[in-house]
């Protein structure tokens, strides 16, 4: 930095141009001198308020959820009842439910944002890629209350009749299909769900594809394009290696989300507690709509701590898989620091 | 490089070859074509959505929206006043509550703890609780402040919606403020700055833009988050202030209006969607273009 400065020839001759200084010294400006430790303090309470913040969350979800713990165990993660008049409640229906529409929408999300990732990196003219990653991006930002509404109010009745009935009445006498088809024609349930989750998971999902593909070196891409690969062997046989651990850290970030997201499926699952058929057209619960539904009129006792044994539930799950993401999209930086 | 041609195993070996390239070129036309049609598949239902919400928002969207509360069942007048100051209220002072709280955490992660053991843990733990279920963070409010107070109220809507609010703040002034070239520190502590005014009048400041964009972004966040305020700030029929009762809010109105049967409700629902999405959508555009005209 040193070096950068102007040594300047004249400086002697420019003192000489000085006039005298006029009045005394300047006043040394009064810099207090706790006010250093108290911001310091200030910005380390903020943290330790965030780690606070996890440890407030997980203790009063375990003391509110304690009443059920002791009356059902483990046995609650198994048991399909949830009987509030009886006082009897397993949390099997919902856990099902929200796991069964995380996958369908993974099912659905990871190959199209794979395929949204590649066109930002690989395809789109450099001029669209920026209002296209954007759009994408904004999809993220709608409330989940609209995809909620649109899903309910637009979307299922689409879907069941142009896809629903149509399978309905092709598999009707079929043995498995035509059980993972049935239920009334309404479309709304596990799959509707699902396929809106989806919609909402992309963004996260393909933002982070994009960001970790962009991170692989052009050199690698470019020696293997010399060698005479198509595209699509690029991206299949060296990009997706290289940055495989940031993929499945994507996916796992869009998981996370997928099981929290509370809104968009309680209006479209349907809010059954009952797990009668394995039908993906069949009204069902998952963790998140039961307690928007139920939880705010549970009266206190073992309704609401089984409520809230669900949420515990949930934000365990929700934790070991953004934590796995985390970790995974951390090991993918530090290759890329290795290997600069 | 045989001296002897062997024309037909050649001829062999080069249509095997060419076969080859052709199917090579094929499975990258359709794989090419694939990834096109999902980037289709993600902006149709970006339009979609815009397009259901405007024509079935729009037509409800009138003065009496603002100036009216929220009718009974099959009223014939009614709008959404009171859950759109409800919902104002309770997201302005969420996060005027949530910034500070966020942007000195940030500046912890970014000035002082980078390489400690608690800028990590905490690092960690904030990129965890960005992506929790925000219905979670309602139980923990409703078990902490509700089920205290024995009473739903504004105040617990405000707790709940600014604790979404701290995360997106640490994680957008961490990573801006991490963007500040070390020359501009030290040249400020090199003319004598104490650390707290150096990161209040240089780093801070010339991470503004940046810092802006993430309290945008949190706004819009939590503009439209329902689930939280489920059970914390419940919801109320009438124009209130009190923060210590409990409060309409317009994403809750909303999904209470459109599970139900009832047509005013559901055109007035609607109506909600239409100034919800807008809203969120026109405050992150703003903090985009904002955050690009800086850097």
């Amino acid at each position: 930095m040193a070096a950068t400065l102007p040594a300047s020839p004249f400086s002697d001759d420019k003192k000489m141009e000085r006039s005298d200084p006029k009045g005394g010294p300047p006043q040394r400006r009064q810099s207090l001198p706790w006010a250093d430790a108290v911001f310091s303090l200030l910005t380390h309470g903020a943290a330790w308020l965030t780690l606070a913040l996890l440890a407030g969350i997980i203790v009063s979800l375990v003391i509110g959820a304690a009443p059920a713990i002791e009356e059902f165990g483990l046995g609650f993660l198994t048991s399909a009842e949830w009987d509030p008049v009886q006082e009897k409640f397993g949390g099997l229906v919902m856990i099902y439910g929200t796991l069964m529409t995380s996958f369908i929408a993974l099912l659905i999300a990871v190959p199209v944002s794979f395929g949204i990732a590649l066109f930002l990196t690989e395809l789109s003219p450099s001029w669209l890629r920026r209002p296209l990653g954007t759009a994408i991006e904004l999809l993220a930002a709608v409330p989940s209350i609209v995809y909620g509404m649109w899903g309910l109010l637009v979307f299922s009745p689409i879907l069941s009749t142009y896809v629903q009935q149509p399978l309905q009445t092709l598999f009707a006498g079929v043995p498995i299909l035509g059980t993972l088809f049935s239920g009334p024609p309404v479309g709304i349930g596990l799959l509707s769900a699902g396929i809106i989750l989806a919609i909402m998971v992309i963004p996260f999902i393909a933002a982070v594809m994009r960001d970790v593909f962009e991170v692989t070196p052009p050199m690698l891409k470019e020696s293997a394009y010399a060698l005479g690969s198509t595209t699509w062997e690029v991206m299949w046989k060296v990009v997706l290696p290289y940055t495989k651990t940031g993929v499945v850290g994507g996916i796992m970030l869009g998981l996370g989300r997928a099981l929290g997201e509370t809104m968009a499926v309680t209006f479209v699952i349907g809010n059954f507690n009952q797990l009668e058929s394995l039908s993906l057209f069949e009204a069902a619960n998952s963790i998140t709509s039961a307690l928007a539904n139920e939880f705010a009129e549970a009266g206190e006792g073992l309704h609401q701590a089984s409520l809230i044994y669900l949420g515990l539930v949930l934000f365990f799950i929700t934790f070991v898989v953004l934590a796995l993401s985390k970790l995974l999209l951390s090991q993918l930086k530090k290759g890329e620091g290795r290997a600069a | 490089m045989s001296a002897i041609p062997m024309p037909a195993a050649r001829a062999a070996l080069n249509a095997e070859r060419a076969r080859m390239h052709a199917r090579r070129k094929r499975v990258n036309a359709i794989a090419l074509t694939l990834s096109l049609a999902a980037m289709a598949f993600g902006l149709v239902w970006l339009v979609w959505i815009l397009f259901e919400t405007v024509r079935l928002g729009i037509g409800g969207i009138a003065l009496s929206l603002f100036t009216e509360m929220t009718p009974p069942p099959q009223a014939e007048t009614g709008g959404l006043a009171n859950a759109i100051f409800g919902s104002l209220v309770m997201v302005l002072l969420a996060t005027a509550l949530g910034t500070p709280i966020g942007i000195l955490a940030g500046i912890y992660l970014a000035e002082y703890g980078q390489k400690t053991w608690l800028g990590s843990t905490t690092r960690f733990i904030n990129d965890i609780l960005l992506s929790a279920p925000s219905i979670v963070i309602g139980l923990f409010i409703y078990a902490v402040v509700v089920a205290q107070v024995k009473s739903f109220s504004g105040i617990a809507g405000i707790l709940a919606l600014s604790l979404i609010v701290i995360p997106v703040v640490i994680r957008t002034t961490e990573n801006m403020l991490s963007l500040i070239p070390n020359a501009l520190r030290e040249a400020a502590y090199a003319l004598g700055t104490p650390k707290w005014r150096v990161i209040m009048t240089v780093t801070l400041k010339a991470a503004r833009a940046g810092v802006i964009t993430g309290i945008l972004l949190a706004l819009a966040r939590i503009a439209g988050e329902t689930a939280p305020l489920l059970f914390t700030a419940l919801s109320n029929q009438f124009w209130t202030s009190d923060l210590s009762q409990p409060m309409a809010s317009l994403p809750v109105t909303i999904f209470k209006f459109a599970m139900s049967p009832y047509e005013n409700w559901q055109k007035l629902a609607w109506a909600g969607v239409f100034l919800i999405t807008f809203g969120v959508l026109m405050l992150n555009i703003l903090a985009r273009v904002l955050f690009r005209n800086k850097h």
